[in-house]
């Protein structure tokens, strides 16, 4: 066996000159499917072996399996079910999943189908007679979040405020020592205590006064798996608010970025409007919102692709590269719609898939589909555009487009 | 329309439930049922379902959709 | 191009190929054939009217009441240009002459015939009782009808005769329907032939937990009609009685294969032989080249249970085989796929998915890997002389691709590494099947590759 050490691509992808088009480095990635870097950790980056470990009950998500500990971001008391392993995982996935989609609450998230054309549409309207606007700001952003705030019970008034946080937790996400400053170390915690804080203050008004939103359903329902507890609920709403969002905002920008870049496809789906949802799906495996998953543990050796990844070790999950291997999806640098094999891992796969994938999917589907629909003639103003600073969740910082 | 799922592909995701509830359900946590012949009606929601399946384990008649789609192009 | 590239260019366009078998099998064979470039004449044969329709709602959306037995219609992968023959059942096979007999008197010619003509239900022995009003067995579409419309009916109480899978899920649905139900197996609990002892035990728990009055260990010795020839009674084997009005016999599958007696192919109980490429074999163990077989029919080796002959009846096998067959049908030797898939079969019953990969009786020791078995979310892992030969689930569904991988790579038994929600008390203990098997050590082989042109196996160790 052969230990391969690549040092020098992950760190040309983690770099934000690749935000724009990591797909070559994820190439070249690919010619070592478990590769070994610098720092003891393993990234994987081609299909099959990502879908091999994403059900493999050896790989842990709980952090605290790793055998050096994470330079300060990702360490929680209470981590939410995305950090946990069976059985907490699945108990606490369960007792979220009752008050969000089945088989307890099986149309909660079909019945949204009308709200959300509404909220679409109203961001439209406000678009009209803007010779330019922004895709993200005006869009792509304040759609979702609408949306999450509703369902979960946070007040779409206090968006300024959790917005901020949110995006300070973004950014410490794949904090460095190496060569990042310790100050968005520093933020990134104080921005979650504080994020913290303000969902406890909601979830205790939820106690004395509930509504019919997932924050009350959590703080009030006794269900088989019984209550959780309030520093439970507030991860578990923690983790929600911030995938709620931060994700579709990419996936609705990307779609409506690739459409310009496709004029062709764009034109077809204004032709044939149930093309759409494969457009989404074809979405989620080239342009995903989510391209990494930057921490699982080993909790006992893994052999995988002739190498044995040691207990303990971290490991890293390059799906967004394993969606475009040539081994598994024919042609995979093409947008092709009409790709019927198309097994993605937009949402990742196994236990951890996406809890929220079904709400983003009919967001996406909805918005691109009245975008393209109503706003005339777009022309994007600047491509690439610009992009926000994570390699993990990925997406353009704004979209210009010209209309009319 | 028709349908079929390839239940030993199925692990229980229950993504077609969330976006067909009428024709997909869940029995228990991860055990699918779902109606073989949906109401026409149902088509849009199946297809979703059909798109959104992680293990790609719905078929849908393709005759049926291959006229369909014929069927816009024309319109 | 050689003389025999030439010929099979020559059959593909012109060549009549026969599908004696219009279920699951049939269609997706007639399909896969058209995809493989197939233009020549293609006949289907089907003993029932009507198109091909799935069967595994028949026993559990149908019963239910959810849908009606005829909304279960396959769908279609692509069109099938073929000569649709319905409702006339083969009587024979003419291997030499090379041409399909029907029963009422007709002669289909054939250069390649493909037979998939399944398993019909295995019927109380009884003739007499069988025909009693109330007495069902569950195969075809009128067969769910039937039973069906009586479960809405209301009826007092339904015996089920035998706990196999189709049985424990139609008990299941009579519980869901608040119908009282006495299951009656001659095993030591529900499941125990297919995943041993084990399971048997954690199924007897789930049946009682849902109220299904459980009898193990007995047989139904007779069924009682009364005077308008209505089921009321049955007679079990410890001299006990059970007033029931509906019963159904759940007794496993018959193949159908009697009409191939004297064609001189390998036929037997447990289907027709044939090599993992679906070509059949004579009564002299000969490969012929122009018979096929798939779906429950079928008897194949499987190397990785030591080229041990497999009859499956499972519906991706059913799929999955028609497609080897039909590929291999239009294909020469060097080109031709054998088919190694590991075998997965699906339950519903009493609010679980139940799943397995591999062959669990293939195995002489069984350990719980992972989950709770109080909480009915698990895994089980088969071994056999220290390798994983299978997996089984309760609701743990999405951890068996890693299991059929351990069984591919003829991994090690019990698997040597821990996971975190692994019991703490896990030990392998006796898989422990009725009437004990003799297993011997043949080859270990792994089996590598994804797309069905480079699956292949290769010796594990020397």
């Amino acid at each position: 066996m052969t230990m391969t050490r690549t040092p020098g691509i992950l760190p040309r992808i983690l770099d934000y000159s690749a935000r724009a088009d990591p797909y070559p480095l994820y190439a070249e990635l690919r010619r070592t499917p478990v590769a070994l870097q610098e720092d003891g950790s393993y990234v994987i980056s081609t299909y099959r072996e990502l879908t091999a470990l994403l059900h493999d009950p050896h790989l842990s998500s709980d952090i605290r399996n790793l055998a050096h500990p994470l330079p300060g971001a990702g360490r929680e008391d209470n981590p939410a079910f995305l950090n946990l392993d069976p059985p907490e995982h699945d108990r606490m996935r369960r007792m979220a999943m009752r008050h969000f989609g089945p088989p307890h609450t099986p149309g909660l998230v079909d019945g949204m189908r009308p709200d959300m054309t509404a909220v679409v549409n109203g961001l439209i309207d406000g678009l009209q007679g803007r010779k330019q606007i922004d895709v993200v700001d005006d869009f792509a952003y304040p759609f979702p979040v609408t949306v999450i705030c509703h369902l979960l019970g946070v007040p779409r008034e206090d968006e300024p405020r959790f917005h901020q946080w949110v995006e300070a937790l973004v950014d410490a996400i794949d904090y460095n020592p190496a060569v990042d400053p310790p100050e968005r170390l520093q933020k990134g915690m104080q921005a979650r205590a504080e994020l913290r804080q303000y969902l406890g203050g909601l979830v205790e008004e939820r106690h004395s006064r509930p509504g019919d939103d997932i924050l009350s359903k959590l703080a009030t329902d006794d269900g088989p798996d019984g209550r959780m507890t309030d520093e439970q609920i507030i991860s578990t709403a923690n983790l929600l608010l911030i995938a709620g969002h931060e994700t579709t905002v990419n996936l609705i920008t990307n779609g409506v970025l690739t459409l310009l870049r496709h004029p062709q496809m764009l034109q077809r789906l204004r032709n044939e409007p149930g093309l759409i949802i494969r457009l989404v799906e074809e979405l989620l495996r080239y342009e995903p919102p989510v391209h990494i998953i930057p921490w699982r543990a080993a909790y006992s050796d893994i052999t995988i692709a002739d190498t044995t990844i040691p207990k303990g070790s971290q490991i890293m999950l390059m799906l967004a590269s394993g969606s475009r291997d040539p081994d598994r999806f024919h042609d995979p640098d093409r947008f092709d719609p009409d790709r019927q094999d198309n097994q993605h891992l937009g949402f990742g796969s196994g236990i951890h898939l996406c809890f929220g994938g079904p709400l983003a999917r009919l967001e996406a589907q909805i918005a691109i589909t009245e975008f393209v629909r109503r706003v005339d003639n777009p022309r994007l103003v600047a491509d690439p555009p610009p992009y926000r600073r994570s390699p993990i969740l990925r997406g353009p910082l704004h979209l210009l487009v010209e209309q009319g | 329309m028709r349908v079929v799922v390839d239940l030993s592909r199925c692990q229980g995701y229950a993504q077609c439930a969330f976006l067909a509830p009428d024709a997909f359900r869940m029995h228990g946590e991860e055990a699918l049922m779902y109606d073989p012949s949906p109401d026409d009606a149902q088509r849009e929601q199946v297809l979703r379902a059909a798109a959104a399946c992680p293990v790609q384990a719905i078929l849908v008649d393709r005759l049926e959709g291959r006229d369909a789609a014929a069927e816009a192009m024309r319109s | 191009m050689t003389s025999r590239t030439e010929a099979l260019q020559t059959f593909k366009r012109e060549g009549r190929i026969v599908i004696v078998g219009a279920s699951l099998a049939g269609l997706r064979a007639a399909e896969s054939l058209r995809d493989e470039g197939f233009t020549g004449s293609l006949t289907v044969i089907g003993d029932e009217k009507g198109e091909p329709y799935d069967r595994p709602p028949l026993s559990k959306q149908v019963l239910t009441g959810w849908v009606p037995a005829e909304a279960t219609t396959l769908p279609r992968r692509r069109e099938v240009d073929a000569q649709w023959l319905l409702g006339v059942p083969a009587s024979g096979l003419d291997v030499a002459a090379g041409l399909v007999r029907l029963a009422d008197g007709r002669e289909v010619p054939y250069d390649r015939v493909l037979i998939a003509t399944g398993v019909r239900a295995r019927p109380w022995p009884h003739e007499a009782e069988a025909a009693l009003d109330g007495v069902f067995v569950v195969r075809t579409r009128e067969d769910a009808a039937g039973l069906r419309q009586r479960l809405a009916d209301g009826p007092d109480r339904v015996l089920i005769i035998g706990a196999g899978f189709t049985g424990s899920e139609i008990a299941s649905i009579c519980r869901e329907r608040d119908i009282p139900v006495t299951v009656a197996e001659l095993g030591p609990g529900p499941l125990v032939g297919a995943l041993g002892a084990m399971i048997g035990e954690i199924a007897s728990e789930m049946q009682r937990a849902h109220g299904v009055d459980l009898r193990t260990g007995v047989k139904v010795t007779s069924l009682e009609g009364d005077e308008q020839g209505r089921l009321r009674r049955a007679h079990l084997s410890d001299g006990s009685t059970v007033d029931a009005d509906v019963a159904v016999v759940a007794l496993g599958g018959i193949r159908n294969t009697e009409w191939l007696q004297g064609s001189g192919l390998a036929v037997g109980p447990w289907g027709i032989a044939a090599d993992s490429g679906c070509r059949a074999m004579d009564l002299n163990g000969l490969i012929t080249d122009d018979v096929f077989v798939a779906g429950d029919v079928a008897r194949c080796p499987h190397p990785v249970y030591e080229y041990r002959f497999i009859s499956l009846e499972h519906w991706v096998n059913a799929v999955e085989q028609a497609e080897i067959a039909a590929h291999n049908m239009v294909h020469l030797q060097a080109d031709r796929w054998p088919h190694l898939t590991i075998p997965s079969f699906w339950s519903i019953q009493f609010g679980v998915n139940i799943k397995s990969v591999g062959v669990p009786t293939f195995a002489d020791e069984v350990v719980i890997t992972q989950g709770s078995v109080a909480e009915r979310r698990f895994v089980a892992t088969y071994g056999y002389q220290g390798r994983v030969t299978a997996a089984v689930t309760f609701n743990n569904a999405k951890w068996l691709d890693h299991y059929r991988k351990l069984i591919e790579t003829a991994a090690p038994f019990p698997p040597p590494c821990p996971t975190p929600d692994q019991p703490v008390d896990a030990k392998p203990v006796p898989v422990d099947f009725p009437g004990p098997m003799l297993l011997a050590q043949g080859a270990t082989v792994v089996v590598t590759g994804h797309d069905p042109d480079e699956r292949r196996v290769t010796a594990a160790r020397p």
